[in-house]
């Protein structure tokens, strides 16, 4: 039994029998902990997806496919791609606006680093559906965004902007910007700055030498940003429920009505099944584009 | 001009990210009922907020629960984290993708999951089963933070202990938990941030006999929220600050000491 942990102990001391117990039982707490409140919860939607809706339970123990066929019904299709495009539209107007942030960032002294984390971090402590709310008094018809740009006269009617699509992606950019800032941070701070220094003594432009350097190499931070980013931004229903009304359902206010309005906790599960299933591919696209290493210093 | 193009961009990024805190301060001092309207200033808010024992209990209920879930989670997670990062066993791997699965996975889907489970064992939601979610949710981001410590430390530290005759529960005790303070009290702190904030798992976990302010803002948003709400967040944020800035005035004093 000395093998057990005979790499830190050598050959001459064997594990006592309390050393054992205290091992085992760290396994078992950690172990019998995310078994049950996770994998078997995870296995409970996808088992889920193939029941029936009960009258009494919400779930019964009849196997179909009816739901996951119910899928395919124009009305959800309509709200699949809806919610992808804005998820992805989302995510690339977060790269545009985080990229040059982090790219910043990064090339300032340690100290002034951590300040600048801290002061974009700080928001975010704060009540989200607060700051969600609180979108409404810019964005809405006599709000402070239109008072400015009319003010400018860059527009002469302002714009209507509270419970549109637009409302709904400002929302989810404000959300999910620091989601991307932070990989492509983590990724740039390890930046080799050198390696532009020589690309610039071989003759390669400014912008060669952004295209061919330096977006190359942090593109596991860009595919990282762009994962944190879409995923959520599928889900968060909370912020079509406070601008976007109803022209911008996304799939997370799908899932949600399913269970708590419609009752159609089957149909529910299904679209979750769904979602996950989009997620394992995008996260199978992020491991076949990077190395563990990169992966590493991420994480 | 690069340096000046530098600041503009930084300056819209952060005007983009307190807008709405600046907002949420100004509105508690408005002196108007729900409106966007400006109407003056009052303290009102502010009085009316601590006589208003709805508001004080469910923001009761949310710290309540956030240092719960805080708590067992770095306790938990710090003991997880270092059983993965010391023993060698069956279903380690599992152990390791569950962890990883738990932080990428939406939060809607765990929290319809758990709903899922709650109500398959005829669960009564509530305070049980809203900690035990966010308890759950809350381990990963613990296992992270102290595994990425453990990853750092010098192992021939434990090895001599070993050495030396201590158990394994010794060297737990008296070499790893204190070289892990920094992270258990990152951990902790992350877990409560996370957990007094959360809307969407919250919203799947808890019935309507233990409401969570998160939730309270939530169903108050279609009929409007009282600035009350706007003062009690300010409140909230201003107390957040104070304590970042003094963890970061310390911190910085202890790194110009080391070098």
């Amino acid at each position: 039994m000395c093998g057990s942990n005979g790499r830190l102990v050598g050959r001459l001391y064997c594990p006592m029998k309390r050393d054992i117990f205290f091992k085992q039982c760290s396994i078992v707490i950690i172990f019998a902990w995310l078994l049950f409140f996770a994998l078997l919860p995870f296995t409970l939607v996808l088992v889920g997806g193939f029941l029936t809706g009960g009258t009494n339970e919400f779930l019964s123990w009849h196997f179909t496919l009816q739901s996951y066929a119910d899928l395919f019904q124009l009305l959800y299709l309509r709200i699949f791609l809806r919610s992808f495009y804005l998820a992805g539209i989302t995510a690339i107007i977060c790269l545009i606006l985080a990229y040059p942030f982090a790219y910043i960032m990064s090339k300032f002294s340690e100290n002034v680093r951590l300040f600048w984390m801290l002061i974009l971090i700080i928001p975010f402590w704060t009540s989200s559906l607060m700051r969600i709310y609180s979108i409404i008094i810019v964005i809405r018809v006599k709000g402070w965004f239109n008072g400015f740009l009319l003010w400018a006269g860059l527009i002469h009617q302002p714009l209507h902007l509270m419970y549109t699509q637009t409302a709904t992606l400002i929302g989810l950019v404000y959300t999910l910007l620091p989601f991307m800032i932070l990989p492509l941070y983590a990724n740039l701070e390890k930046f080799n700055w050198t390696l532009l220094d020589a690309a610039r003594d071989l003759g390669a432009k400014q912008l060669r030498r952004l295209f061919k350097i330096v977006i190359p190499l942090t593109l596991p931070g860009i595919i990282a940003g762009m994962l944190l980013v879409l995923l959520p931004a599928m889900t968060m229903f909370y912020v079509p429920d406070i601008l976007g009304g109803a022209k911008s359902l996304l799939l997370g206010n799908l899932i949600k009505n399913q269970f708590i309005e419609a009752y159609n906790w089957p149909l529910g599960c299904a679209v979750s099944v769904m979602l996950t299933v989009v997620m394992v591919v995008m996260i199978a696209f992020y491991w076949k584009m990077t190395t563990p290493k990169e992966r590493r210093e991420l994480m | 001009m690069n340096r000046f193009f530098k600041l503009i961009y930084f300056t819209l990024v952060f005007v983009f990210l307190y807008l709405p805190i600046f907002i949420i301060i100004l509105y508690s001092f408005n002196n108007a009922n729900f409106s966007a309207l400006w109407h003056g200033i009052t303290w009102k808010w502010y009085r009316l907020l601590f006589s208003d024992s709805a508001i004080l209990s469910v923001t009761v209920n949310s710290l309540v629960v956030g240092a719960l879930a805080a708590t067992f989670a770095t306790a938990i997670g710090t003991l997880g984290a270092v059983t993965i990062f010391k023993y060698r066993f069956f279903g380690r791997k599992l152990l390791h993708g569950l962890i990883f699965i738990l932080i990428i996975v939406p939060d809607l889907v765990f929290g319809i999951s758990l709903l899922v489970l709650y109500s398959m064992l005829h669960l009564h939601l509530g305070f049980w089963t809203l900690l035990l979610a966010h308890v759950t949710f809350c381990i990963p981001f613990v296992m992270v933070t102290v595994y990425a410590r453990l990853k750092d430390t010098n192992k021939h530290l434990f090895e001599a202990a070993r050495d030396l005759g201590a158990t394994e529960l010794t060297v737990f005790w008296r070499i790893i938990l204190p070289l892990m303070v920094p992270a258990i009290i990152s951990g902790w702190l992350l877990s409560f941030t996370l957990s007094i904030d959360d809307v969407i798992i919250s919203f799947f976990v808890t019935g309507s006999d233990f409401q969570i302010l998160p939730l309270y803002i939530y169903s108050a948003v279609h009929i409007g929220v009282t600035p009350e709400v706007n003062a009690l967040v300010s409140l909230i944020f201003v107390a957040t600050v104070t304590i970042v800035l003094t963890a970061y005035y310390f911190l910085r004093k202890q790194h110009a000491k080391m070098g």
